[in-house]
């Protein structure tokens, strides 16, 4: 029978979560960033009066609505899929999960999704200032959001502040340690950081892409400007936010940093493991590359600090898939590098003055534009599967998470998902390259507030008409 | 206050928030289930841009009520969303259908992709509604539980009775769409949307006393609630303001006089019909969560955690519609041919 040869449940059900969860969170990854990056254009138009911020703002705002409604619709299916996959996890963590869930509905979801439709099609209605609030408030909203999100998955690897009940549940007991539980300032930093990093990433492709077209597109040089200003600051600063996140990971997750470094052996003194290939039968990192003392200095801040390796650990106390953590935490701190790299190109050649006419460093900004999306996915791998084989990390454990859901449901669901997201999200992709290959331009057009655009039926050709008339660019 | 106390507040809470969502995100649905229906592609930008700007906020009464059952009745929502494992996943992949062609059928580059999206918009609409028809079908005939655990099949929400929910669901979203449209339209549109509410009134009576009708035989204890001897003195005004609001609807679909508040009022009406079906559904159900096993005590969080998100319910809710009704104020007033949002 063909469904004999399926993976068991239990995989079915993790690929799924996997699949879903990576797919929105690139979303969000973009919007926070975004959502704040549209409030400083805005805030920085009404305060100097210059059209070409309004400018900008239309443009990314185009944008930002379709990234927008793809990571609401993404995000809908994860608010279900705690019950319908997981729900004996839904049963025993509910009592703490679902009241930090709760309120980020309550504070974060509903005042997005309220403002949104001020935001995109309100500036006529509402004035400026109380559009401006609206930007803002969807801005903070997707702060918010992140925040409790942050706050339930840290619970999942630090949990605190609760008892356990003879059932088996999760009981709260202190509301403040669970909400603010060891690993959660951090991680939030951490991911919110890489969220502005991301947004600095694909604007600043954006406006390197037009600036290698146009070298005296005003527009995409603003907003290049402010892309390379973001990377050369916060990029540095998130290396440090990752490195406090990896001590911290230290001593509440010791297997997990163990499997990230790819160290079998407990030692004083550990070498820091650039590359090598993690063998889980063999239980010994292969054909390693290795700097001496390195490691205990990185994680001890100590040259003979020991360092505990995963053969300290029971096998099945160990994550289940060393490689994959030990790679996606190379290619996410790799990123990082270049990421620095670029910002601290874009401070020297700021300063020679030649910012806006270096090609190779532009060609160099677009290849980087989707590194942000490719970074904080590889980060979520690399501190997920370094969890396992857990769901909250040392108590409850994902095989016993699981839905009774029999493996034909969870596969034919699984088929379903990955059809569907690459179809819809795949042609959302599509609209949003075309909507940033169109260079920025004066008097950009806005979603639809100021323009008769919604009414397709008027024309012939629907979007023909929605491209505004090429203006002349103002002589500079 | 008791644990009790708190778990039935929150019920009633829960059961709001479903209840605004049907009647909001209803309406919406109810514009794309009317898609196939509205002749002319003006039209149909003017039916969509009257939803635009606030299904976003609508559909998150969706949201509050999956992320609320996790957070105060985690049992009912680890035993529900399983028995409902497969009409609740399509009706998600139906929503991601419809909530991306929003955006994307005004931003389509030929008509071909137009087309694609329309259809995207409306079956995803059909999709969404007939899922959560079913869903609702399948929930009120109860659901197996063992051991704090689903203990059925997957094919078991498939029944006839589910089927005629889902339908009949399919109906009701279509008559508040219409009478949304009549609201919210002028001209040659609203005259469109008057012949289809009054069919859809037609039919949606109908509906109700059909599900009516079967309800109390789907449990014993339905039918204890409903002919013991005083409930069933409560019952009657039931049907007869159900008669009362299906007159009234009708009247004011007949008078094209222009009165902008008349113009509301099919759809206050329709409102109030989805109004008593839903509170007879309580009555029939309370105090079950997942029937017949389940009351909500038995699947209630426990105390601190119902008390630490009623709290900033108590705070938000009102806020969130305060802002809400901001928002639909804001966009008060006819949606016109080629005006877009000015």
């Amino acid at each position: 029978m063909l469904w004999d040869a399926l993976p068991d449940a239990l995989l079915l059900a993790r690929i799924q979560f996997a699949f879903t969860v990576t797919f929105h969170f690139l979303f969000p990854a973009f919007t926070i960033g975004l959502a704040s990056y549209l409030a400083v254009l805005e805030g920085l138009w009404l305060w100097t009066g210059r059209a070409a911020y309004l400018d900008i703002f239309r443009y990314w705002l185009k944008v930002f609505a379709v990234n927008f409604a793809m990571g609401v619709v993404s995000g809908i299916v994860l608010s279900y899929q705690f019950g319908t996959n997981w729900s004996v996890f839904a049963d025993r963590t509910g009592p703490i999960l679902g009241p930090l869930m709760g309120y980020e509905v309550l504070t974060a979801f509903f005042l997005e999704a309220g403002f949104l439709g001020v935001m995109l099609f309100g500036l006529g209605r509402v004035g400026k200032r109380l559009h401006f609030a609206a930007t803002c408030l969807v801005a903070i909203g997707t702060l918010i959001s992140g925040f409790w999100i942050l706050s339930a998955n840290s619970w999942m690897h630090t949990p605190a502040g609760y008892t356990i009940g003879p059932d088996g549940r999760f009981l709260p007991a202190d509301w403040w340690a669970i909400v603010f539980n060891p690993s959660f300032p951090l991680r939030y930093l951490h991911t919110i950081t890489g969220a502005y990093l991301t947004t600095a990433m694909i604007v600043g492709a954006v406006g390197a892409f037009h600036i290698l077209r146009d070298r005296a597109n005003e527009r995409a040089r603003i907003m290049f400007s402010m892309a390379m200003w973001m990377a050369a600051t916060v990029a540095p600063a998130q290396a440090v936010f990752g490195d406090l996140q990896g001590l911290w990971a230290l001593h509440h997750q010791p297997q997990k940093v163990a499997a990230m470094e790819g160290h079998w052996e407990t030692q004083r003194g550990a070498p820091l493991i650039l590359f090598g290939i993690p063998d889980m039968e063999r239980e010994e990192t292969r054909l390693k590359i290795e700097i001496p003392y390195l490691g205990s200095l990185i994680l001890k801040h100590s040259l003979d600090g020991e360092v505990r390796g995963l053969k300290d650990f029971p096998p099945d106390q160990r994550p289940d898939n060393v490689p994959l953590v030990f790679w996606s935490f190379r290619i996410m701190v790799g990123i990082g590098c270049l990421m620095i790299a670029l910002g601290a190109a874009s401070l020297w050649l700021r300063w020679r003055g030649r910012l806006y006419d270096t090609s190779w460093f532009h060609k160099w900004a677009v290849a980087m534009g989707p590194s942000g999306l490719v970074a904080v996915t590889f980060g979520w791998i690399t501190t997920e599967v370094g969890r396992q084989p857990y769901t909250v990390y040392g108590l409850m454990r994902t095989a016993e998470s699981v839905s009774p859901i029999a493996a034909p449901a969870v596969a034919a669901s699984l088929a379903a998902f990955v059809i569907v997201y690459f179809c819809v999200f795949g042609a959302g992709m599509w609209y949003l390259f075309r909507l940033v290959g169109k260079p920025p331009l004066p008097q950009e057009e806005g979603p639809r507030d100021d323009l008769p655009i919604r009414t397709a039926g008027i024309t012939p050709a629907p979007s023909a008409q929605r491209t505004p008339a090429r203006q002349p660019e103002p002589a500079e | 206050m008791s644990a009790e106390t708190i778990a039935t507040i929150w019920a009633f809470l829960i059961a709001t928030s479903v209840f605004l969502y049907v009647c909001m995100d209803g309406f919406d649905l109810g514009v794309g289930i009317l898609f196939p229906w509205i002749r002319g592609q003006e039209d149909r930008d003017v039916s969509v841009n009257t939803i635009a700007p606030v299904w976003d906020g609508n559909e998150t009464w969706l949201v509050m009520g999956g992320a609320g059952l996790f957070a105060v009745f985690p049992l009912a929502y680890a035993t529900i969303l399983p028995a409902l494992y497969m009409p609740i996943i399509l009706m998600l992949l139906a929503l991601i259908f419809r909530g991306v062609s929003f955006e994307m059928r005004f931003r389509a580059a030929t008509k071909g992709q137009l087309l694609a999206w329309d259809r995207a918009f409306s079956w995803g609409s059909y999709a969404a509604t007939l899922c959560q028809g079913v869903a609702l079908g399948a929930f009120v005939q109860g659901i197996e539980v063992e051991e704090r655990a689903y203990a059925g099949g997957w094919w078991d929400w498939l029944t006839p009775f589910s089927c005629l929910t889902a339908g009949a669901l399919v109906i009701g979203y279509g008559l508040l769409g219409a009478c949304w449209l009549v609201w919210k339209t002028e001209g040659e549109l609203q005259d469109q949307a008057r012949a289809l509410a009054r069919w859809l009134g037609v039919l949606t009576l109908v509906a109700i006393a059909l599900v009516s009708a079967i309800m109390p035989f789907l449990l014993p204890e339905f039918r204890a609630r409903w002919f013991a001897f005083p409930a069933i003195l409560a019952a009657l005004p039931v049907p007869v303001l159900v008669a009362f609001l299906g007159w009234r609807m009708f009247k004011a679909l007949g008078e094209t006089d222009g009165h902008p508040w008349r113009d509301g009022l099919p759809f206050l009406c329709a409102i109030g019909l989805f109004f008593l079906a839903y509170t007879g559904l309580g009555i029939s159900m309370w105090p079950m969560i997942v029937p017949p096993e389940l009351t909500i005590w038995d699947a209630a969080a426990p105390r601190d955690s119902q008390l630490f998100l009623l709290v900033g319910a108590a705070v938000l809710i009102p806020v969130i519609l305060a802002y809400t009704a901001y928002v639909y104020w804001l966009f008060r007033g006819k949606v016109k041919h080629g005006e877009g949002y000015h």
